[in-house]
């Protein structure tokens, strides 16, 4: 049960990582509408958990409950057919040059194509990493994943965008490895 | 990338988080080898390309405000034991009680202008600050500790100042949510009366000083510089209204 004096305090420690839970929740589900949802769900199950949280990094254990929820989420709305498990041994073809990058940095719809292209679990990497600046000690709390196994899905996920915004035509191709 | 470290330690290079010693170890192996070089060198390029595309995307203003509105309206949970035949009687009789409660508690905010809401708001963080512990979350009388401390933990770099000689010493800063935003509150101190500054950022012209009384309280609001500051004291009005002129001056 959350007195007055913690619900002061969930609001002062935890509503200023609402944009880092809408962010997250976004990427993860692609859409605004349902990252809306399920953030606020996030948002509430963390308020009702919060008598449980004893310090410690309010923004990883926030994030912890939001990709969980959108888990969950995709799980029950059937949009997990391309949650596919990672093939430890996944041969990428030879890295884009810097150029080719430059290029599509022109283009923020190109990159947001590319990185709506991977599997949620690879997005959720690149968001919390590039986009939420977590470390890796962060991203393995968030995700629940031994932080050695940060490293090397951090390294695939990266590889696989960079495929995806060399050739954007790659993309259902590299779905079926 | 024929190179076979350029699988994961080298990603752990890029986000410097190798120990020393891996470090070191992969910048020897880095003078010798092009294909990390290489894969370095289009690592970079992609970070940039990400930070250039402004991937983030914040929360909209209107759902900020849904969920605190959400947040506020919920009650301390109530545990039933499991299939208890009265549980959805009590259920029931829980929401009504609350639905009651929100009924009873809103309509004080309700209806009342945009200024009227914000200064209940600005008195609300004002009194919460004053809870023990609440009131600074960084210590210092120096400007040049309090607004540092700032850098990272808000989307905007609020103007500090110590007016220490003009008779409102700087006890230091903390966080705030004021309408569901992350704010900048700065504490002041004028004869034994502690005086909240808020502010955060405005897209509004600059505009003249306004201000009113809540509760008991003095709070006086003005916009500058595309900053929206409030300050809110139980000090005199006039004292306050001194402290609106340093900030502007």
């Amino acid at each position: 049960m959350l007195n007055s004096q913690d619900q002061v305090r969930f609001e002062t420690v935890v509503l200023p990582h609402l944009d880092a839970a809408f962010n997250l929740a976004r990427w993860i589900l692609r859409s605004g509408a349902d990252a809306e949802d399920a953030s606020q769900e996030a948002l509430l199950r963390a308020y009702r958990f919060f008598d449980g949280f004893h310090g410690g990094d309010v923004r990883a254990w926030l994030l912890q409950i939001v990709r969980n929820t959108c888990f969950t989420w995709l799980e029950k709305n059937r949009r997990m057919n391309d949650m596919t498990e990672f093939d430890e041994e996944l041969h990428v073809p030879p890295g884009p040059t810097p150029e080719s990058l430059a290029i599509a940095a022109d283009s923020r719809g190109r990159l947001t194509h590319a990185l709506e292209s991977l599997p949620p679990r690879y997005r959720e990497v690149i968001v919390l990493r590039e986009l939420e600046g977590c470390s890796y000690k962060e991203i393995s709390t968030i995700t629940s994943i031994p932080i050695g196994t940060v490293m090397s899905r951090v390294s695939r996920a990266r590889r696989q965008l960079q495929v995806a915004l060399a050739d954007p035509a790659n993309n259902e191709a590299i779905h079926e490895l | 990338m024929s190179c076979n470290r350029a699988v994961s330690v080298l990603h752990g290079y890029f986000d410097r988080e190798l120990d020393a010693l891996g470090a070191a170890e992969f910048e020897r192996h880095l003078e010798r080898c092009f294909d990390c070089v290489g894969a370095l060198e289009a690592l970079e390029s992609l970070r940039s390309s990400i930070n250039i595309a402004e991937l983030y995307e914040k929360a909209p203003a209107r759902f900020r405000k849904k969920v605190l509105a959400r947040v506020r309206s919920e009650r301390p949970a109530v545990i039933f034991p499991a299939r208890a035949p009265w549980r959805w009687l009590a259920l029931a009789a829980v929401f009504l009680l609350l639905a009651y409660a929100g009924w009873r508690v809103i309509p004080v905010k309700r209806g009342g202008s945009y200024e009227t809401v914000l200064a209940a708001e600005i008195v609300d963080a004002h009194l919460r600050s004053l809870q023990p512990g609440h009131l600074t979350d960084v210590v210092s009388t120096d400007q040049h500790t309090v607004k540092p401390w700032f850098d990272g933990k808000l989307d905007f770099s609020p103007p500090v100042h110590d007016f220490t000689d003009q008779g409102f010493p700087l006890q230091g800063g903390r966080i705030d949510v004021v309408h569901g935003r992350s704010v900048a509150a700065l504490v002041y101190v004028r004869r034994k009366h502690f005086v909240n500054v808020f502010v955060w950022p405005t897209e509004e012209k600059d505009a003249a000083p306004r201000s009113g009384s809540q509760q008991g309280y003095q709070w006086v609001a003005w916009r500058k510089g595309g900053m929206e500051f409030c300050g809110v004291s139980d000090a005199a009005p006039s004292a306050l209204e001194e402290l609106q002129r340093l900030f502007t001056e």
